[in-house]
């Protein structure tokens, strides 16, 4: 209940734009201001320069909104379908899988998952990625885990197969000869690599590094050098070490193991004259041990060789996914398309339900208590309607903790209503009433906390309902009755409408008196959002639960804008 | 419509009456959950109902003991006291920020009324969890997480629209005349700004300012994810106090609450009265 709006075309007076209407009707010709230049221009230019004030004046808050609002609700929006968590720690692997397939990849794409899974593991995030397609298959987080820690024996069997050939493999010296070559280098290579680590660690990887990879080198072992360059990467922008002073990590070794079996490296190594071709050759000619990473990784872990954790993985590989949206519906991705979730696992669409019916009630409850309160306020006396509104707008400004702590104690077993329940004799000692932390709680409590929102505007819509409409009806011949659902009824809907919008939106919303009194069977959807941030870490999860919740809240936000007027809300009094 | 005329039925009385007694039943709905607690905290015992001492009015069944609890408990006054460090920070920057957009929103001619309009409101209208949600994302994101000044700046924006909506409110009563009769004997913008147009407007921008203290005083779930262990407010520590186990002095603090927002009614109702007075219309 504010008073009128007040739109442009309401204020009358000599505002730019009616004198441009003047203007535009004036017929002579060009009618000129003050200094020489036609009015219309220069109303034009005042017009323009209102504007411009009205905006400037805005825009600090504008601006404000939008960073610590606005931004962050977009953020939200953002999570709920992106994924980039598996493209970023197994880059390689991704790559190289063949989507179209459902069966356990071949011995490639075991070697890439070696590489990308040794460097997650440095980097400590192998177990968020296996925390985070747990979601979808429950067991992946202990194949990532358990296989995170046995890693390094892998290249440690061929380490000490070329430590044993020649002393100078276990040398950092050595190996940065052979790698770095700052006058043929492989940039591409290097830059590729930069953004792998900072995709993967989430830090700047942009500082020097002193270390370029030799392009000579790269041409004959691919994935020694692109395993040694990771490493370079991270040893000196994470762990903050001189590449040149560090022995490379057991990848790097496994990595030249995979280079040395095939045919290409040793044609190459033929003609091969830089820094370490001695070694290199004998490296090549000796008989290093053989590593089939696929029986390596079975081993591990039985998981690996079956068909469930790959057919996770390809169908989580996107960098963004409806995953948590089907989740948020009880449904699942899975590589035969879209799926309905176990029964066991279905709990999303029932606490939507709930969340709407629940709200519905209490909607209800509100009108019917709500209404005869209001028709009190709008037909008493001014003086006693305003002492009685007090009782309105207490509970209204009262602390919501007040008002729900309020009823968790009425509510108790050994508490006020039980216990004057008992007194009374409706119930007995042994037979009192459960009435909190479950839905019942849940629906008294937020009826008495979201009456007040239907009382007010229910009361400022009565209150322009003429008195005398009533009493024409009456004097027509129409009983109390007839009036009342005929005349005075119809006149009062549209605060009923207003009222019913805001307290629905208000209550599916809710969090904090479900959590308090609602138990387990009363909670809201808003509770469940809640637990995937703080307990479960499902963030995307948790995301796409608030984006439908938020789609619903905003199409009856529209509502009540064309039918009420945002800006004609009224705070209290 | 007060009384019953005096050709009035049987039937009409009968319904007169009980209309007024339902009426009375929905009042008391309203008012005893809250009017309950305020004996129920100077209860002797830990009991969260009424002890037959009380009942039988006995001066011993009554004490201050959970008021001493609460201003001798160190995690009761810390809470306080984060409360009172961060709601009026955030009532400060709400209120400059949105009394200068709501004379911008009032001019003439605002493009895009409707959409900014809209936006400025949503804070009240997305439910907290939301709000809650994407700010914990998002400050994260930016190191503002667990961090006092993270809390004060999610505090102002869903302190804003309140202040927009009693601003615009009071302004629409607002004379332009003033502003250029004003200018018109001299003053620059800034002058007429502070000497004329704010002391008019006042009553609106104190009463928007009490609802987005009390909007930050009383918010709970944005804080419980935005802010850290050194962010506690009261709410929060309420909301503890319940989930987990309650102690008698919530009562307390609920008692205290109440009376604060007594007082608080009691300022706005003033500040109508005077801002209806000073737009000339008779006091409601």
């Amino acid at each position: 209940m504010t008073d009128a709006a007040t739109g442009p075309d309401q204020i009358t007076g000599a505002t730019p734009d009616n004198a441009l209407r003047t203007a535009d009707r004036a017929e002579a010709g060009p009618v000129l201001s003050a200094d020489g230049t036609p009015l219309k221009t220069s109303l034009n230019r005042a017009l323009r320069r209102e504007k411009m004030r009205a905006l400037l004046l805005v825009s600090p808050l504008l601006i404000f909104i939008l960073v610590t609002f606005i931004a962050p609700i977009a953020d939200m929006l953002f999570r709920s379908v992106e994924n980039r968590i598996v493209a970023d720690t197994l880059p390689q692997t991704v790559a190289g899988l063949d989507q179209s397939s459902l069966e356990v990849p071949g011995e490639p794409t075991f070697e890439d998952l070696y590489f990308d899974l040794f460097l997650a593991a440095e980097a400590k995030k192998h177990t968020q990625l296996g925390t985070r397609l747990n979601y979808e298959s429950a067991g992946v987080s202990s194949l990532f885990r358990s296989s995170g820690r046995r890693l390094d024996d892998i290249g440690e069997e061929t380490q000490d197969a070329l430590e044993d050939l020649d002393e100078s493999w276990g040398e950092a010296g050595f190996w940065y000869g052979l790698m770095n070559n700052a006058d043929d280098s492989d940039d591409a290579l290097l830059k590729s690599e930069r953004a792998r680590v900072k995709a993967l660690t989430a830090e700047p990887t942009g500082g020097d590094i002193a270390f370029a990879p030799s392009a000579e080198i790269a041409q004959i072992l691919p994935r020694t050098t692109r395993a040694y360059t990771a490493w370079a990467v991270y040893i000196a922008l994470i762990d903050d070490d001189v590449v040149a002073e560090e022995e490379p990590w057991e990848a790097v070794y496994a990595a030249l193991g995979v280079d040395l079996e095939r045919d290409a490296t040793l044609e190459a190594l033929a003609t091969y004259a830089g820094p370490g071709a001695d070694q290199l050759r004998a490296a090549a000619e000796a008989d290093l041990p053989s590593v089939d990473y696929r029986a390596a990784f079975v081993e591990m872990d039985d998981g690996w060789g079956e068909t469930e954790v790959w057919n996770t993985l390809r169908t989580y590989s996107s960098e963004y996914t409806i995953g948590y949206f089907l989740n948020a519906i009880d449904l699942q991705l899975t590589p035969n398309g879209i799926e309905k979730r176990p029964d066991r696992e279905s709990i999303y669409l029932m606490l939507f339900q709930r969340t709407l019916v629940m709200s519905l009630i209490i909607t209800i409850s509100c009108i019917i208590l709500g209404y005869p309160i209001a028709w009190l306020l709008a037909n008493l006396p001014m003086r006693s309607a305003n002492l009685l509104m007090i009782l309105v707008l207490l509970p209204f400004w009262t602390s919501l903790l007040v008002r729900t702590s309020a009823w968790k104690i009425l509510l108790q077993q050994q508490g006020v209503i039980n216990d004057l329940l008992v007194w009374i004799g409706i119930v007995s000692n042994t037979g009192r009433l459960v009435l909190i932390n479950n839905q019942t709680g849940t629906i008294i409590a937020m009826t008495h906390i979201l009456l007040p929102f239907m009382i007010l505007p229910l009361y400022s819509v009565m209150k322009t309902i003429p008195v005398t409409y009533v009493r024409a009806a009456k004097s027509l011949g129409a009983t109390d009755w007839t009036a009342f659902w005929r005349v005075y009824f119809p006149n009062s809907v549209p605060g009923i409408g207003a009222g019913s919008i805001l307290v629905f939106i208000l209550s599916i919303g809710y969090y904090i008196t479900p959590e308090l009194v609602g138990g387990t069977s009363g909670v809201f959807i808003s509770n469940r959002i809640a637990y995937h941030i703080s307990s479960s870490l499902n963030w995307g999860l948790a995301a796409a639960l608030g984006t439908i919740l938020l789609a619903a809240v905003l199409m009856l936000y529209y509502t009540y804008d064309r039918m009420v007027g945002i800006d004609n809300v009224k705070l209290g009094g | 419509m007060s009384g019953l005329p005096i050709y009035a039925t049987t039937g009409q009385r009968v319904w007169y009456y009980t209309f007024r007694v339902i009426c009375g039943l929905i009042f008391f709905f309203l008012i005893a959950p809250i009017a309950v607690i305020i004996p129920l905290s100077f209860n002797a015992e830990d009991f969260f109902t009424f002890t037959p001492k009380m009942l039988a009015l006995d001066p011993d069944g009554y004490s201050l003991k959970h008021y001493r609890d609460f201003f001798t408990n160190n995690d009761w006054q810390q809470a306080l006291w984060n409360s009172f460090r961060i709601a009026p920070m955030a009532t400060i920057l709400s209120v400059s920020f949105g009394t200068l957009a709501a004379i911008g929103l009032s001019q003439q001619h605002v493009p895009f009324r409707r959409v900014i309009m809209a936006v400025l409101i949503s804070p009240m209208i997305v439910p907290l969890i939301i709000s809650a949600a994407g700010m914990y994302f998002f400050y994260s994101r930016i190191g503002l997480q667990g961090t006092y000044w993270g809390v004060v700046l999610a505090h102002a924006a869903l302190g804003i629209p309140f202040v927009i909506i009693t601003v615009t409110a009071t302004l629409v009563g607002f004379d332009r005349s003033l502003t250029r009769a004003s200018a018109n004997l001299g003053a620059d913008p800034v002058t007429t700004f502070f000497r004329v147009q704010m002391p008019l407007i006042l009553p609106g921008v104190i009463s928007g300012g009490l609802f987005a203290f009390i909007t930050s005083f009383d918010e709970v779930v944005v804080v419980l994810f935005v802010g850290s262990a050194g962010q506690k407010t009261l709410p929060w520590q309420m909301f503890t106090g319940l989930r987990e186990q309650i102690s008698p002095t919530i009562l307390a603090v609920a008692t205290i609450l109440v009376a604060l927002s007594i007082l608080l009614l009691a300022t706005l109702e003033i500040l109508r009265r005077r801002s209806e007075r000073l737009r000339g219309m008779s006091p409601g």
